[in-house]
Protein backbone atom coordinates (compact mmCIF):
# COMPACT_ATOMS: atom_id res chain seq x y z
CA UNK A 1 0.00 0.00 0.00
CA UNK A 2 1.12 3.20 -0.96
CA UNK A 3 0.46 4.77 2.93
CA UNK A 4 3.10 1.87 4.16
CA UNK A 5 6.34 4.03 5.62
CA UNK A 6 9.37 3.06 4.33
CA UNK A 7 12.09 2.25 6.94
CA UNK A 8 13.84 5.78 5.92
CA UNK A 9 10.42 7.50 7.20
CA UNK A 10 10.27 5.35 10.03
CA UNK A 11 13.51 6.59 11.03
CA UNK A 12 12.60 10.11 10.35
CA UNK A 13 9.43 9.72 12.20
CA UNK A 14 11.50 8.28 15.35
CA UNK A 15 13.69 11.61 15.73
CA UNK A 16 12.40 13.02 19.04
CA UNK A 17 12.51 16.35 17.27
CA UNK A 18 10.73 15.65 13.90
CA UNK A 19 8.27 13.27 16.17
CA UNK A 20 7.50 16.62 18.70
CA UNK A 21 6.88 18.85 15.60
CA UNK A 22 4.52 16.56 14.11
CA UNK A 23 2.28 16.71 17.44
CA UNK A 24 -0.55 18.63 17.98
CA UNK A 25 -2.40 18.64 21.20
CA UNK A 26 -6.14 18.47 21.98
CA UNK A 27 -6.46 21.74 22.36
CA UNK A 28 -3.72 23.44 20.87
CA UNK A 29 -6.69 25.12 18.52
CA UNK A 30 -7.59 27.02 21.50
CA UNK A 31 -4.64 28.62 22.66
CA UNK A 32 -5.43 32.22 21.46
CA UNK A 33 -8.72 31.89 22.73
CA UNK A 34 -7.01 30.94 26.55
CA UNK A 35 -4.43 33.27 25.99
CA UNK A 36 -7.31 36.53 25.25
CA UNK A 37 -9.90 35.25 27.81
CA UNK A 38 -7.38 34.90 30.45
CA UNK A 39 -7.76 38.10 32.99
CA UNK A 40 -4.03 38.49 34.24
CA UNK A 41 -3.94 38.63 37.91
CA UNK A 42 -7.54 37.37 38.26
CA UNK A 43 -7.86 33.63 36.17
CA UNK A 44 -5.76 32.41 33.98
CA UNK A 45 -6.36 29.38 31.41
CA UNK A 46 -3.41 27.71 29.36
CA UNK A 47 -2.99 24.40 28.36
CA UNK A 48 0.10 22.08 29.34
CA UNK A 49 0.26 19.69 26.38
CA UNK A 50 1.93 16.24 25.94
CA UNK A 51 2.71 15.29 29.22
CA UNK A 52 3.88 11.59 29.60
CA UNK A 53 0.77 9.91 31.59
CA UNK A 54 1.16 6.00 32.19
CA UNK A 55 -1.90 3.99 33.94
CA UNK A 56 -0.76 1.82 36.38
CA UNK A 57 -2.94 -1.03 37.82
CA UNK A 58 -1.07 -3.42 40.80
CA UNK A 59 -2.01 -4.42 44.28
CA UNK A 60 -0.53 -1.41 46.32
CA UNK A 61 0.63 -3.90 48.90
CA UNK A 62 2.61 -6.38 46.97
CA UNK A 63 6.25 -6.99 45.97
CA UNK A 64 4.90 -5.23 42.67
CA UNK A 65 3.56 -2.22 44.03
CA UNK A 66 6.60 -2.24 45.87
CA UNK A 67 9.08 -1.89 43.21
CA UNK A 68 6.85 0.56 41.05
CA UNK A 69 6.51 2.44 44.33
CA UNK A 70 10.21 2.76 44.18
CA UNK A 71 9.92 4.25 40.52
CA UNK A 72 6.79 6.98 41.26
CA UNK A 73 7.96 7.40 45.01
CA UNK A 74 5.46 6.31 46.36
CA UNK A 75 1.35 4.93 45.53
CA UNK A 76 -1.01 7.21 47.33
CA UNK A 77 -3.01 5.15 49.41
CA UNK A 78 -6.35 6.54 49.33
CA UNK A 79 -8.68 8.66 47.28
CA UNK A 80 -7.29 12.08 47.25
CA UNK A 81 -3.67 11.81 48.12
CA UNK A 82 -1.09 12.60 45.57
CA UNK A 83 2.15 11.01 45.81
CA UNK A 84 6.07 11.45 43.67
CA UNK A 85 8.48 14.35 44.03
CA UNK A 86 10.50 16.28 40.56
CA UNK A 87 10.48 13.07 39.11
CA UNK A 88 6.36 12.09 38.45
CA UNK A 89 3.55 12.78 40.36
CA UNK A 90 0.90 9.56 40.83
CA UNK A 91 -3.07 10.13 41.52
CA UNK A 92 -5.20 7.73 43.58
CA UNK A 93 -7.94 6.73 40.67
CA UNK A 94 -9.44 3.79 42.92
CA UNK A 95 -7.54 1.07 45.70
CA UNK A 96 -5.75 -0.64 42.57
CA UNK A 97 -5.60 1.66 40.18
CA UNK A 98 -3.04 4.94 39.90
CA UNK A 99 -2.10 7.87 37.45
CA UNK A 100 1.45 8.68 37.16
CA UNK A 101 1.90 12.26 35.21
CA UNK A 102 5.30 13.40 34.53
CA UNK A 103 7.14 16.27 31.68
CA UNK A 104 6.75 15.57 28.74
CA UNK A 105 10.61 14.48 28.00
CA UNK A 106 10.02 11.52 30.36
CA UNK A 107 8.59 9.53 27.68
CA UNK A 108 10.15 7.05 26.26
CA UNK A 109 9.98 8.43 22.65
CA UNK A 110 11.12 11.71 23.58
CA UNK A 111 14.80 10.20 24.70
CA UNK A 112 12.91 9.51 28.58
CA UNK A 113 12.89 5.95 30.28
CA UNK A 114 9.97 6.54 32.69
CA UNK A 115 7.87 3.90 31.13
CA UNK A 116 10.57 1.21 30.76
CA UNK A 117 11.07 1.47 34.23
CA UNK A 118 7.72 1.25 35.56
CA UNK A 119 7.33 -2.02 32.88
CA UNK A 120 10.46 -3.49 34.47
CA UNK A 121 9.20 -2.53 38.00
CA UNK A 122 6.33 -4.65 36.87
CA UNK A 123 8.10 -7.43 35.47
CA UNK A 124 5.82 -10.70 35.30
CA UNK A 125 3.09 -10.14 38.30
CA UNK A 126 -0.04 -9.27 37.94
CA UNK A 127 -0.88 -5.73 37.02
CA UNK A 128 -0.69 -3.40 34.14
CA UNK A 129 1.76 -0.46 33.37
CA UNK A 130 0.30 1.40 30.20
CA UNK A 131 1.02 4.57 27.83
CA UNK A 132 -1.69 7.02 28.31
CA UNK A 133 0.05 10.25 27.54
CA UNK A 134 -2.02 10.07 24.24
CA UNK A 135 -5.59 9.64 26.99
CA UNK A 136 -5.79 12.85 28.86
CA UNK A 137 -4.45 16.79 27.92
CA UNK A 138 -3.76 18.83 30.84
CA UNK A 139 -5.34 21.78 32.00
CA UNK A 140 -3.31 24.61 33.93
CA UNK A 141 -6.46 27.24 35.51
CA UNK A 142 -5.14 29.42 38.31
CA UNK A 143 -6.09 32.85 40.08
CA UNK A 144 -7.81 34.16 43.02
CA UNK A 145 -10.96 33.65 41.26
CA UNK A 146 -10.38 29.57 39.89
CA UNK A 147 -11.92 28.24 41.96
CA UNK A 148 -15.26 30.10 41.25
CA UNK A 149 -14.91 29.15 37.95
CA UNK A 150 -14.65 25.27 38.97
CA UNK A 151 -17.40 25.62 40.95
CA UNK A 152 -19.56 26.95 38.33
CA UNK A 153 -19.28 23.29 36.84
CA UNK A 154 -18.04 20.86 39.95
CA UNK A 155 -19.91 19.98 43.01
CA UNK A 156 -17.04 19.12 44.96
CA UNK A 157 -16.48 20.94 48.29
CA UNK A 158 -13.60 22.75 46.73
CA UNK A 159 -13.32 25.17 50.08
CA UNK A 160 -9.51 25.15 50.69
CA UNK A 161 -10.38 23.37 54.10
CA UNK A 162 -11.76 20.78 52.28
CA UNK A 163 -9.96 20.66 49.22
CA UNK A 164 -6.40 21.13 50.10
CA UNK A 165 -3.67 21.50 47.72
CA UNK A 166 -1.90 18.08 47.23
CA UNK A 167 -4.84 16.80 46.74
CA UNK A 168 -6.67 15.17 43.40
CA UNK A 169 -10.07 14.03 43.13
CA UNK A 170 -11.89 12.10 39.76
CA UNK A 171 -15.10 13.93 39.57
CA UNK A 172 -17.24 15.83 36.92
CA UNK A 173 -16.31 19.29 35.49
CA UNK A 174 -18.87 20.83 33.45
CA UNK A 175 -20.91 17.44 33.15
CA UNK A 176 -17.84 15.67 31.99
CA UNK A 177 -15.66 12.92 34.11
CA UNK A 178 -11.95 15.00 34.14
CA UNK A 179 -9.34 14.70 37.27
CA UNK A 180 -8.72 17.86 39.01
CA UNK A 181 -5.81 18.19 41.21
CA UNK A 182 -5.08 21.28 43.58
CA UNK A 183 -1.75 22.06 43.41
CA UNK A 184 -1.46 25.36 45.48
CA UNK A 185 -3.90 27.66 46.92
CA UNK A 186 -4.87 29.55 43.61
CA UNK A 187 -3.88 26.68 41.14
CA UNK A 188 -6.10 23.76 40.08
CA UNK A 189 -4.71 21.40 36.75
CA UNK A 190 -7.38 19.65 35.20
CA UNK A 191 -7.38 16.54 33.50
CA UNK A 192 -9.94 15.93 30.83
CA UNK A 193 -9.47 13.20 28.08
CA UNK A 194 -8.31 13.68 24.70
CA UNK A 195 -11.86 14.37 22.91
CA UNK A 196 -13.53 16.33 25.76
CA UNK A 197 -10.89 19.30 25.81
CA UNK A 198 -12.21 21.47 23.20
CA UNK A 199 -15.82 21.41 25.33
CA UNK A 200 -14.17 21.56 28.46
CA UNK A 201 -11.77 24.40 27.47
CA UNK A 202 -14.82 26.69 26.08
CA UNK A 203 -16.52 25.67 29.43
CA UNK A 204 -13.98 27.09 31.53
CA UNK A 205 -13.88 29.93 28.90
CA UNK A 206 -17.47 30.78 29.54
CA UNK A 207 -16.61 30.29 33.23
CA UNK A 208 -14.12 33.35 32.69
CA UNK A 209 -15.84 35.39 31.15
CA UNK A 210 -17.38 37.78 33.76
CA UNK A 211 -14.28 38.06 35.49
CA UNK A 212 -12.84 40.28 33.11
CA UNK A 213 -16.10 43.15 33.18
CA UNK A 214 -15.57 44.87 36.51
CA UNK A 215 -17.67 43.67 39.20
CA UNK A 216 -21.15 45.16 39.43
CA UNK A 217 -21.45 46.54 42.93
CA UNK B 1 -30.09 14.53 43.46
CA UNK B 2 -28.81 11.57 45.65
CA UNK B 3 -25.85 11.82 47.98
CA UNK B 4 -24.19 8.57 47.73
CA UNK B 5 -21.19 7.92 50.45
CA UNK B 6 -19.11 5.58 48.52
CA UNK B 7 -17.29 3.21 50.32
CA UNK B 8 -13.64 4.47 48.86
CA UNK B 9 -14.32 8.15 47.81
CA UNK B 10 -17.08 9.67 50.23
CA UNK B 11 -20.19 11.50 49.65
CA UNK B 12 -20.61 12.55 45.84
CA UNK B 13 -23.28 13.15 43.72
CA UNK B 14 -25.64 10.78 42.32
CA UNK B 15 -24.56 11.38 38.82
CA UNK B 16 -20.96 10.29 39.49
CA UNK B 17 -22.53 6.87 39.68
CA UNK B 18 -24.33 4.14 38.04
CA UNK B 19 -26.61 1.69 39.45
CA UNK B 20 -26.57 -1.63 38.92
CA UNK B 21 -29.92 -3.51 39.69
CA UNK B 22 -30.63 -6.09 42.64
CA UNK B 23 -28.14 -7.14 44.73
CA UNK B 24 -27.19 -10.69 45.98
CA UNK B 25 -28.82 -12.49 42.57
CA UNK B 26 -26.17 -15.63 42.82
CA UNK B 27 -24.91 -17.60 39.73
CA UNK B 28 -27.04 -20.61 39.44
CA UNK B 29 -24.47 -23.29 40.56
CA UNK B 30 -25.61 -25.73 38.03
CA UNK B 31 -26.65 -23.20 34.93
CA UNK B 32 -26.94 -26.61 32.63
CA UNK B 33 -30.05 -28.22 34.60
CA UNK B 34 -31.78 -25.21 34.54
CA UNK B 35 -34.55 -25.41 32.35
CA UNK B 36 -35.11 -22.76 30.01
CA UNK B 37 -37.87 -20.92 32.04
CA UNK B 38 -35.90 -20.82 35.17
CA UNK B 39 -32.68 -19.85 33.31
CA UNK B 40 -34.87 -16.69 32.16
CA UNK B 41 -36.22 -15.90 35.57
CA UNK B 42 -32.08 -16.05 36.64
CA UNK B 43 -31.39 -13.67 33.91
CA UNK B 44 -34.25 -10.87 33.62
CA UNK B 45 -36.67 -11.75 36.68
CA UNK B 46 -35.90 -9.22 39.86
CA UNK B 47 -38.01 -7.80 42.88
CA UNK B 48 -40.13 -5.31 42.49
CA UNK B 49 -39.66 -4.41 46.49
CA UNK B 50 -41.39 -1.72 47.84
CA UNK B 51 -39.24 -0.55 51.02
CA UNK B 52 -35.80 -1.42 51.86
CA UNK B 53 -34.16 -3.32 48.53
CA UNK B 54 -30.50 -4.11 48.23
CA UNK B 55 -29.00 -3.22 45.17
CA UNK B 56 -25.57 -2.69 43.58
CA UNK B 57 -23.69 0.44 42.31
CA UNK B 58 -20.83 1.41 40.47
CA UNK B 59 -19.01 4.78 41.15
CA UNK B 60 -18.13 5.36 37.23
CA UNK B 61 -16.47 8.87 37.33
CA UNK B 62 -14.41 8.22 40.37
CA UNK B 63 -12.63 4.73 41.58
CA UNK B 64 -14.71 2.61 39.10
CA UNK B 65 -15.29 0.24 42.30
CA UNK B 66 -18.64 -1.80 42.41
CA UNK B 67 -20.39 -1.53 46.38
CA UNK B 68 -24.11 -2.50 47.26
CA UNK B 69 -26.68 -0.54 48.83
CA UNK B 70 -30.18 -0.95 50.71
CA UNK B 71 -32.03 1.92 49.56
CA UNK B 72 -35.75 2.47 50.72
CA UNK B 73 -37.91 2.45 47.04
CA UNK B 74 -40.54 4.79 48.55
CA UNK B 75 -38.60 7.06 50.73
CA UNK B 76 -34.83 6.87 48.59
CA UNK B 77 -33.55 6.65 51.98
CA UNK B 78 -30.23 5.37 51.92
CA UNK B 79 -29.81 2.94 55.02
CA UNK B 80 -26.43 1.08 54.32
CA UNK B 81 -23.74 1.06 52.40
CA UNK B 82 -21.59 -2.19 51.94
CA UNK B 83 -19.25 -3.95 50.42
CA UNK B 84 -19.21 -6.46 47.27
CA UNK B 85 -19.62 -9.88 49.05
CA UNK B 86 -20.66 -8.42 52.32
CA UNK B 87 -24.37 -9.73 52.92
CA UNK B 88 -27.18 -8.21 53.61
CA UNK B 89 -27.19 -6.50 56.77
CA UNK B 90 -29.84 -6.93 59.43
CA UNK B 91 -31.08 -3.72 59.78
CA UNK B 92 -35.02 -3.51 61.39
CA UNK B 93 -36.86 -1.74 59.21
CA UNK B 94 -35.09 -4.61 56.42
CA UNK B 95 -36.69 -7.44 58.02
CA UNK B 96 -39.55 -7.93 56.35
CA UNK B 97 -37.71 -8.00 52.54
CA UNK B 98 -34.56 -9.96 53.73
CA UNK B 99 -35.83 -13.45 52.62
CA UNK B 100 -37.27 -11.91 49.35
CA UNK B 101 -33.97 -10.14 48.22
CA UNK B 102 -31.63 -13.02 49.02
CA UNK B 103 -33.10 -15.94 47.15
CA UNK B 104 -33.44 -15.17 43.39
CA UNK B 105 -36.19 -16.40 41.68
CA UNK B 106 -34.98 -18.63 39.24
CA UNK B 107 -32.80 -20.92 41.82
CA UNK B 108 -36.15 -21.59 43.63
CA UNK B 109 -38.99 -22.78 40.99
ZN1 LIG C 1 -15.59 5.97 44.64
Amino acid sequence: MAETATPAETAKRANPETLRAARRSPASHLAPTFESGSVAGTVTLKEIPFQTMVGIRVERDSDAGARLASVTDGLPAACGEVSGSGRATTLWLGPEEFLVIAPESAHDSLGGDLIRALVEALGDDPGQVVDLSANRTTFELSGIRARDVLEKGCSLDLHPRAFRAGTALATEIGNIPAMLLKTGEESFRIFPRASFADFLGRWLLDGMREFASPEVP
Amino acid sequence: MLLISCPNCGPRDETEFHYGGQAHVAYPENPDALTDRQWAEYLFYRDNTKGAFAERWVHSTGCRQWFNMLRDTVSYDIQAIYKMGEPRPDMERAVVNTTAATTPEGATK
